[in-house]
């Protein structure tokens, strides 16, 4: 961008005739010695071209902004567990507030409370990760087998279908899971299954580990559907034709040829959805405090609650090495990078396994599969919000009170109903708002990262940008919103005490969304390649001219997926943001949730449905625009 | 007007790699210079050192007057103010643009005038033949024709000098004969300096006033297209250039310009050669005989190749092959005896040791 125009001719050497015998002119211009002090001049010079090159200047802006939003809210976290706390001189008189201390540590791993602050959530938690991994993987992974391999009538239909858990939140089916099963241990009102069958269920089957994982397995299989697809697709049949040829069986070719190319994809799902699920807080807080049965992220928000934050730094440290270890453990199984890199479908024809009879049996189990993930579901908590009275079924209790009732009466502790309630309208209004703003910062950062990583490939600081920008990926939900906390109640630096703004929840999601955004920015930009912007440089167009005519064009497609994608998965964050949302910064998300846990569960049903819709909505019409779609916005 | 270039001991490095080592050129105001030598040997590096995409590592660059790049000064001036145009081997349309916005970014950026710029778009067109093709997308045209664009689009803006990196390589053979042509005529009517990159030693012969041969990053010759053919100043040179490739043969230099060849003896040009050398001989400067001659290599013929306009006999003597181009179709048959002839002006010999031609004084 900046260069000096130089003009003199001092040191212009006299131009070179082609010597006659054909031999090369290799004579240089004699080398005159510099004067130190020009030779200062020239290194500033190199160094100021370098520091104001535009991959440069990227690069360092972003490092500095991942610097605060990511490293110093890790670092002040880290720091808060390892010093004396005020509230600590409760319990150790001796405690010096500020002091070094390992206290916490040995609390939590050691001490007599370790079991139930420490030991017990996190077997709960390990439990449920690995149970829903294993059974989303199981559901993921046949489904992406019949769309793509085999002759199953209406596969288009179903893989469109089988993403719709993946925009609803997580936490929907637990609520509906709740209406169908609930015993009279919450709330005293029975539930669908006592109407229907007469029995109150068991607690087992109402709530705990297994309803908690079966619901997440219900949410996140829609990774390894999308993962095994896209792996499937690419398979070039070639290979497996070849396997045929060479006089190998079905099962053989399965084996040697099939699985190890899906390998990866499994592993990223494994990863992907183990993290997820150690760092969800919706379902297990639906389903398991009831019961009190804890995991880790209820843990810590109950922590958190009572004002123990050096605990549930703990935990949320004790959680961020557990996602560490597992993504080693998959570098190493798969080798590095593989694993998160989604393989692209290339769209090879692939060879299709013919079922015969058997596809309408199929067929069937994959029908009555969606209407139990989505219609029901969806029916549940319908049926639910139109019932006056919780738990009585009679066709006179059916009323629309909850939805557009008067304020004051005896229900829902005298709030209006939610559509005429102005305090849900405002936080629908966050949430939209959340929603869009940082889907528009997400893709302004993945832009700026793809571009300061693909130009200056190769370089230390490309490098450590693309590492920094990785970090979030290994940090659940909740011990991310839990770093927050830590960061922003103090001022810091040039940054005002964010804790209870607006702004908070906004830089938190697109924190948390900075693994992705980068990966999206990276692979658009490397799409677009280095020549095209280059030929604009010659040209003589400025930065400002070059990202605006030529990079930002060449890479909307990617954006508009991209957004979508933001959008609808901030719409339904609740991990993330349950431990920092205040009064005035009520989401959805976080409201359903105060809703369930003051006993106003339908109330929390009508917003989930408000949340769904304008999610649906959302998508419909982001789809509208050139190339948005929800499976390219996730790599796929 | 037209623009010399010159090229002081440029290095360029990628980590360990020297992709340019040291390398000074001077490239004549005019010149239609090529940059030739095998893959990744730094052509397309020293290109982009020139036009300002890469920072080199050491040496310094002036176009015309102008010292655009220094290593010592701490001198670089952005590839916008260089007044070049670069053609990228891989074309670098931009695809959402049509031909007439592709063309019409650089005029809109120099802040030209409507009128001047439909001029510009419509005389570029028409010197690359793709009149009426203002409206197209990239994607909506051929490789050949994407091609003529790309050159079109830097002809608009009439720099004072063409950087074209392997911009034939993605054609079919027709297509390119009749480009190369094209190219030529262009660079004749605009008189820009150019440097051309390919690794195509024909495109390289046919086109160029100067080739520059290079290999690993160092210039190996810089000779006119006669010169690097006939006098190749080292062994690669003379191995790189030339299809059928040439004949190289270990021989002894004796007193009396005589070499060697085992028990066979040459004679040569070269007076002040001795000792071990490499014979270098060109096929088509060897004459074939079906019937004994005096001073005559005798051998067998092990294949032959016709294509055309001249047939390649490859001669075997031992287990020594040897190359030889006739005219039209030779009668010669596979396992026929031949007697060849080495024309001594054809004769080129090689130190053994260095590689380098013994010149011939
Ligand atoms: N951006 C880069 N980073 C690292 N190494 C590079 C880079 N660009 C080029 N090189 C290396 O520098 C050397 C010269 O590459 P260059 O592209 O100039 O070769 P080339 O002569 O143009 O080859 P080709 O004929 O294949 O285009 C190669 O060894 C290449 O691997
Ligand atoms: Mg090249």
């Amino acid at each position: 961008m900046t260069g000096w125009t130089d003009s003199s001719k001092t040191d212009l050497p006299a131009p070179a005739t082609l010597p006659a015998d054909g031999m090369a002119a290799m004579a240089a211009p004699p080398v005159v010695p510099m004067p130190p002090a020009l030779r200062f001049v020239a290194s500033a010079r190199r160094f100021f071209r370098w520091l104001t090159r535009t991959e440069v200047i990227l690069s360092l802006i972003m490092l500095f902004l991942m610097f605060y939003m990511i490293i110093i809210p890790l670092y002040r976290m880290v720091m808060t567990t390892v010093t004396w706390q005020p509230r600590d001189v409760l319990s150790v008189p001796s405690a010096e507030v500020g002091g070094l201390t390992l206290y916490h540590y040995v609390r939590m791993l050691t001490g007599a409370l370790s079991r139930i602050y420490m030991f017990t959530p996190l077997q709960h938690s390990m439990v449920i990760a690995t149970g829903a991994t294993f059974l989303s993987l199981l559901i993921g992974g046949s489904l992406a087998w019949l769309v793509i391999r085999t002759d199953m009538p209406g596969r288009k239909l179903v893989n469109q279908l089988a993403l719709i858990p993946y925009i609803m939140p997580s936490w929907t089916l637990a609520q509906a899971w709740l209406v169908f099963f609930k015993n009279r241990l919450s709330g005293g009102t029975p539930g669908v299954f006592e109407y229907l069958v007469g029995k109150s269920p068991p607690n087992w089957l109402a709530y705990g580990p297994v309803p908690i994982m079966i619901c997440s397995a219900l949410h996140y299989y829609t990774f390894f559907f999308l993962f095994v697809s896209a792996a499937l697709m690419s398979i070039d049949s070639n290979l497996e034709e070849a396997g045929e040829l060479a006089g190998a069986t079905r099962r053989r070719i399965l084996r040697k040829i099939t699985f190890p190319l899906v390998l990866p994809a499994i592993l990223s799902g494994v990863i992907m959805t183990f993290s997820k699920v150690m760092g969800t807080f919706g379902g297990p807080n639906i389903l398991g405090t009831p019961v009190r049965y804890y995991v880790v992220a209820t843990m810590i928000r109950g922590s958190i609650g009572v004002g123990d934050k050096a605990d549930a730094f703990v935990l949320a440290i004790v959680l961020i090495l557990f996602s560490l270890i597992i993504i080693n453990l998959n570098q190493k199984l798969v080798g590095t990078r593989k694993s998160y890199e989604t393989i692209g479908g290339r769209g090879f024809v692939a060879q299709v396994s013919k079922l015969g009879n058997l596809k309408r049996v199929f067929l069937v189990c994959v029908i009555i599969f969606q209407i139990l993930v989505i219609v029901v579901p969806l029916g549940l908590l319908v049926w639910s919000s139109l019932m006056l009275q919780d738990g009585n079924y009679s066709l006179s209790n059916l009323s629309l009170q909850h939805w557009i009732g008067p304020r004051g009466t005896i229900y829902n502790h005298g709030e209006p109903g939610v559509l005429l309630n102005p305090k849900i309208w405002r936080t629908a209004w966050n949430s939209i708002r959340l929603a869009l703003s940082t889907a528009f910062f997400t893709a302004i950062f993945g832009i700026f990262i793809g571009y300061a990583v693909v130009k200056g490939r190769g370089t230390r600081l490309s490098k450590l940008v693309e590492q920094l920008a990785f970090i979030p990926y290994v940090i659940p939900g909740i011990a991310f919103g839990a770093v927050y906390i830590a960061m922003f109640v103090k001022p810091l630096g040039p940054i005002p005490a964010l804790y209870g703004t607006f702004m908070l929840l906004v830089v938190v999601s697109v924190a948390d969304k900075i693994p992705y955004s980068s990966r999206s920015g990276v692979s658009a930009m490397m799409q677009v390649g280095r020549e095209l912007e280059e030929a604009a440089q010659i040209s003589g167009a400025s930065v400002l001219r070059r990202f605006r005519a030529i990079i930002f064009p060449l890479t909307s497609a990617g954006f508009v997926s991209g957004f979508l994608l933001t959008f609808i998965t901030v719409m339904r964050e609740l991990s993330l943001i349950i431990l920092l949302v205040t009064p005035d910064t009520q989401v959805l998300a976080s409201q359903t949730m105060f809703y369930i846990e003051n006993g106003d569960g339908q109330m929390a049903n009508i917003v989930i449905l408000i949340l769904i819709s304008i999610v649906a909505v959302g998508n419909l019409i982001i789809s509208r625009f050139r190339g948005g779609s929800l499976k390219k916005g996730l790599g796929m | 007007m037209e623009t010399a270039i010159i090229i002081g001991n440029l290095t360029k490095k990628f980590g360990d790699v020297v992709a340019v080592d040291d390398f000074s050129l001077t490239i004549d105001p005019g010149a239609f210079l090529t940059l030739l030598g095998p893959s990744g040997c730094g052509k397309t590096t020293l290109l982009r050192c020139i036009a300002g995409l890469e920072d080199p590592d050491g040496g310094q660059i002036y176009i015309g007057d102008r010292l655009v790049f220094s290593h010592a000064r701490g001198i670089s001036l952005s590839p916008g103010h260089r007044d070049l145009g670069l053609v990228f081997q891989n074309y670098a349309l931009w695809p959402h643009m049509t031909v007439y916005k592709n063309m019409t970014f650089a005029l809109e950026v120099q802040k030209l005038s409507k009128a001047e710029m439909d001029k510009r778009v419509k005389d570029s067109l028409a010197e690359v033949q793709m009149e009426g093709y203002e409206d197209r997308y990239p994607r909506e045209m051929s490789g050949g024709q994407q091609q003529r664009i790309a050159l079109a689009r830097m002809l608009a803006y009439r720099p004072k000098v063409f950087l074209m990196d392997e911009p034939l390589s993605n054609l079919d053979a027709r297509l390119r004969m009749d480009m190369r042509g094209e190219l030529k005529h262009l660079h004749h009517i605009a008189k820009a300096t150019t440097v051309y990159v390919t690794h195509d030693q024909v495109e390289a012969l046919t086109m160029s006033s100067a080739i520059a041969v290079m290999k690993e990053g160092v210039l190996q010759q810089l000779g006119t297209p006669d010169e690097v053919y006939h006098y190749p100043a080292n062994l690669f040179v003379a191995d790189f250039i030339g299809n059928p490739k040439v004949n190289l043969l270990d021989g002894i230099a004796k007193a009396g310009n005589r070499v060697e060849i085992g028990r066979f003896a040459i004679s040569t040009n070269t007076d002040n050669a001795s000792g071990p050398v490499v014979v270098a001989i060109r096929p088509e400067d060897i004459t074939i005989s079906t019937v004994p001659v005096p001073d005559a290599l005798e051998c067998i013929a092990y294949s032959v190749l016709p294509s055309g306009a001249d047939t390649t006999i490859v001669a075997k003597v031992g287990r020594v092959e040897i190359t030889v181009t006739e005219p039209g179709t030779s009668k010669v048959a596979i396992d026929d005896q031949l007697w060849l002839q080495f024309d001594s002006d054809g004769i080129n010999l090689y130190s053994k040791d260095s590689g380098n031609l013994i010149p011939n004084q």
